[in-house]
């Protein structure tokens, strides 16, 4: 099981589905590259073995009663890390596609300018990673539109290897994007003036499985996270608001006199 | 054209008794079925009350009275249909946060129970 043990606690999460070919993997090599930081995985309702596998390889697991989608997923860890009082939550995919070894590097970079999110971007890398065009289209366009809303460029806004602080932790807990959340939430924080921190990172191929991302459901990707982000500059807070709740191992308290609409 | 109402009327009578119906079995909830019962009943009158149905036509601008009323329906329609998704939408949202909830209160389970054992 997984404690805060004292200030500057570590935990790394891995939303995982179906990940049985990488899940164990995964867990082991984080945990090689970061000895003693427990690894949470937070199975979203797998029909195979990765909750099984991912227990056996020495993770904590999170299993959730159904399948909620990657953003619902990594808000019920940021949740779960927050009430368990930790300071740096740093995510990595269950595909195996993010080198664990990367992980220092994230956490000093949030340690050292006290920024809340640090992003492990993928293009500015050794040029390991390749991608469709459709994608790289894709990320070009939210580069370009993303630019004027953060008002600074961003260099990989859809990466998933992402660290974030408490501060973040605090927000993310109570409003978090349930599909594609990556972009979105970049502009979550940015409604709270929060800075955010890119460094280039590497990238290893796919271990198994196929991305969830088809050329197809790439288009709605984009008309989903456009809209998204829309949504999100005008006012995120009027849904999937929830009032906070304690952290550091506390029951949550005044949980009944939560109002009815969450 | 009467015919038209009269199936108009038709129409309404049998919505009005199966959302009664529903009622009766609890397959509707009360505060969701108010809307189709003042539908159903607008409908009723309109097409039973020439006069009425006359004059809406008439603040319209419209041709003729039946194409005012079956307009009026589909008003209705896209109104309840809009309603509908925003009450899905706050029930996904309170489904997503339970399911949270409930995972995260097991894990808590889990590590309480495995420090007693």
């Amino acid at each position: 099981m997984i404690h805060a043990n004292g200030p500057g606690a570590l935990l790394v999460i891995v939303p995982a589905f179906n990940e049985e070919g990488a899940i164990g993997h995964v867990v082991r090599s984080v945990k090689e590259a970061v000895p003693g930081v427990p690894v949470l995985v937070i199975d979203d309702y797998s029909s195979d073995s990765t909750l099984g596998l991912a227990a056996e390889a020495g993770a904590a697991i999170l299993p959730l009663p159904h399948h909620l989608g990657l953003g619902g997923c990594l808000q019920a860890g940021y949740t779960l890390a927050y009430e368990l009082g930790y300071e740096y939550v740093i995510r990595v995919d269950g595909d195996g596609q993010h080198d664990p070894r990367d992980i220092p590097r994230l956490l000093d970079r949030l340690r050292q300018t006290g920024c809340e999110m640090v992003i492990g971007c993928r293009v500015s890398g050794d040029g390991a990673w390749r991608t469709g065009w459709v994608r790289s289209l894709g990320i070009w366009f939210f580069r370009l539109m993303l630019r004027p809303i953060l008002g600074r460029p961003v260099c990989d806004p859809t990466s998933g290897f992402v660290g974030v602080n408490r501060r973040a932790l605090a927000v993310f807990s109570r409003s978090f994007p349930l599909e594609y959340p990556e972009i979105e939430a970049l502009v979550v924080l940015q409604r709270r003036r929060f800075r955010f921190e890119e460094i280039p990172c590497r990238m290893l191929p796919r271990l198994a499985g196929r991305s969830t991302l088809t050329a197809l459901k790439s288009l709605y990707y984009i008309v989903h996270v456009l809209l998204g982000v829309f949504v999100n500059v005008l006012k995120y807070e009027r849904r999937g608001h929830r009032p906070p709740i304690p952290a550091m191992n506390r029951p949550p308290e005044n949980h009944a006199k939560q109002p009815k609409e969450v | 054209m009467d015919r038209l109402l009269h199936v108009a009327t038709g129409v309404s009578l049998i919505l009005l008794g199966i959302v009664l119906a529903s009622l009766r079995r609890a397959h509707i909830r009360v505060e969701y079925s108010v809307t189709w019962l003042l539908a159903a009943i607008a409908l009723l009158v309109l097409s039973l009350w020439r006069g009425l149905l006359d004059a809406v036509r008439n603040l319209l601008g419209l041709p003729d009275s039946p194409l005012a009323l079956f307009l009026l329906g589909a008003a209705v329609l896209l109104v309840l249909a809009f309603r509908t998704s925003v009450v899905i939408s706050h029930l996904r949202d309170n489904n997503i946060a339970l399911a949270q909830r409930v995972a995260i209160l097991e894990h808590r389970l889990r590590d309480l129970e495995s420090h007693e054992g």
